[in-house]
């Protein structure tokens, strides 16, 4: 009765989380999975031409979808981490500024904050492509980070800022010491979801003249007209991809669950 | 017990509202410097606020609150400073949970009173062990009973050394075979000169270790005497009525 619990809260993005009390080998991931590798594997090899080919074209690309990837997700860390923190704030210019960012990139569609970011920073400064895509994807995902961080940081028994201020520590200190560290393990779980979904939105970047997987992908199909076996092999690639990181983010959210026990 | 006769606590017409809920009603009391203070009541009858208003979880409504010379109820009083001299002990403990026993003694001393890192390990040490955990450092919390989370939480507070404790209900989200534990700390600290400010309902406590003994109702103090008085000649009605209730 008196144990102190690392609370959860409810996961709601749209990735597919693998069920972890599915044993059975036929579970829905594995047929997924697994099913998806042996494609990959057995086109190449049954029809090296165009599959093999295809697939020979897109490892940059893969690489850069990793590179936008890791990079956004950095950086909409800590600006998610600042927008937590203004969303809890009783700062009100703090608070308000955050909750207003939050509504408005929530209520654009991505695709079009991407454009609109994208072409305005090109209007103030120079950056590289790249850092343009990243900056773009980071400040939508900052909005959802900072709903994740803001869930972790409630989510935290009050008692335990209370015990903090009780031995002294500012609010500053609390926050830092002892909320912060907890709230990172409670949002690990949600940030794997958020990894693997902009992972999947970072392929929109490609319309941005970011040579990631996606567009690396139609570089091929546009001059070889394989569009079909082009896109199969993307989609496979992604699907692999994706299902691999779900996997681990189910791994460790269990880790977590058992640590406590 | 020996008490001298400087307050280290003094509480002037003390009250509380939340919305419309009055929480505490003109509450005066003093709790000399040594002396160990309990405090009963019924559920609801503002226990718990009083003692949060002696280190300003709660903001009093009005009246003041002092800790030997420094008013803690003015706006401009350094509330951290007085924290550090007033610990507190809660009901559900509130270790910790990412740091082990040990790392949640020395947080405060390191971080607050920026103690060097040998010091603080060391003093840590010395009160896991006065609280009979010296094997348990390395724990973290959800890897210890009930009763050794509350003896670690004791621990915390002291190591700010402070010059009052605060306990609120610390036996009561206990196992009863894990309260004697915890029950057997307390004691010792009283008999070590700690000033004590207890709500609690263990009779046993209150009769070897309490000087006074004050009965709350509706946010009010009703009545205050010693542990005899209280337990065996209770003046008032409504300590008759709530004794029996208890007892
Ligand atoms: N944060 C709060 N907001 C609103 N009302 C509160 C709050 N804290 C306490 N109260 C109310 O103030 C009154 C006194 O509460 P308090 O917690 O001090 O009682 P208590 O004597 O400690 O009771 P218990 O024995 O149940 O712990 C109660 O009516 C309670 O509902
Ligand atoms: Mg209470």
């Amino acid at each position: 009765m008196a144990q102190i619990k690392t609370p959860r809260f409810e996961v709601t993005d749209g990735t597919l989380i693998p069920d972890k009390g599915e044993k059975s080998i036929f579970s829905a991931w594995k047929l997924a999975f697994f099913g998806a590798i042996s494609l990959l594997i057995i086109l190449p090899v049954v029809k090296p031409d165009p599959y093999f080919q295809i697939l020979k074209f897109l490892p940059d690309g893969i690489l850069a979808t990793f590179q936008v990837t890791i990079l956004s997700i950095v950086l909409s860390f800590f600006i998610g981490l600042i927008t937590g923190l203004g969303r809890i704030s009783r700062i009100t210019v703090f608070n308000r500024i955050a909750t207003v960012y939050v509504e408005v990139i929530r209520g654009i569609p991505l695709l079009v904050q991407l454009f609109y970011i994208y072409y305005a920073l090109g209007k103030i400064v120079q950056v590289p492509r790249l850092a343009s895509a990243v900056i773009a994807m980071a400040v939508c995902y900052g909005a959802y980070m900072g709903e994740i961080f803001r869930a972790g940081i409630l989510a935290i028994p009050r008692g335990q800022m209370e015990a903090a201020l009780a031995l002294g520590l500012s609010r500053g200190q609390a926050l830092w010491k002892v909320i912060l560290p907890q709230t990172i393990k409670v949002i690990l779980p949600p940030i794997g979801n958020e990894f693997i979904a902009l992972l999947k939105d970072s392929s929109l970047v490609s319309i941005l003249a970011v040579s990631d997987l996606l567009r690396r992908g139609r570089e091929y199909a546009s001059t070889s007209f394989m569009y079909f076996e082009s896109y199969t092999i993307v989609a496979l690639v992604y699907l692999i991809i994706t299902l691999f990181l779900s996997r681990l983010v189910a791994i460790m959210e269990e880790r977590l669950v058992r640590r406590e026990k | 017990m020996k008490s001298n006769n400087k307050p280290r606590v003094r509480i002037q017409n003390a009250s509380k509202n939340f919305d419309k809920v009055v929480a505490l009603k003109n509450v005066s009391l003093e709790v000399k410097t040594g002396e160990v203070v309990l405090i009963i009541g019924p559920s609801g009858s503002g226990k718990s606020t009083l003692l949060r208003s002696v280190n300003r979880l709660e903001n009093l409504t009005s009246g003041d609150i002092w800790v030997d010379d420094d008013l803690l109820t003015h706006n401009k009083s350094d509330i951290r400073k007085i924290r550090e001299e007033v610990g507190m002990v809660f009901q559900s403990f509130n270790l910790f949970s990412h740091l082990t026993a040990l790392e949640n003694v020395t947080l405060a001393p390191l971080t607050v009173k920026k103690t060097p890192k040998e010091a603080a390990v060391a003093n840590g040490r010395e009160l896991l062990k006065r609280v009979g955990l010296s094997d348990k450092e390395n724990n973290y919390p959800d890897q210890l009973s009930g009763g050794q989370q509350q003896r670690v939480a004791i621990a915390r507070a002291l190591a700010m050394n402070p010059k009052v404790m605060l306990f609120d209900e610390p036996t009561s989200a206990l196992d009863p075979e894990m309260i004697k534990e915890v029950l057997d700390v307390m004691l010792q600290l009283a008999k070590d000169g700690m000033t004590m400010l207890v709500v609690s309902h263990e009779m046993g406590f209150a009769r070897a270790a309490a000087d006074k003994v004050v009965f709350m109702d509706g946010g009010e103090i009703i009545e205050i005497g010693t542990p005899d008085d209280i337990f065996d000649r209770p003046k008032e009605e409504r300590t008759k009525k709530f004794l029996k209730h208890i007892l």
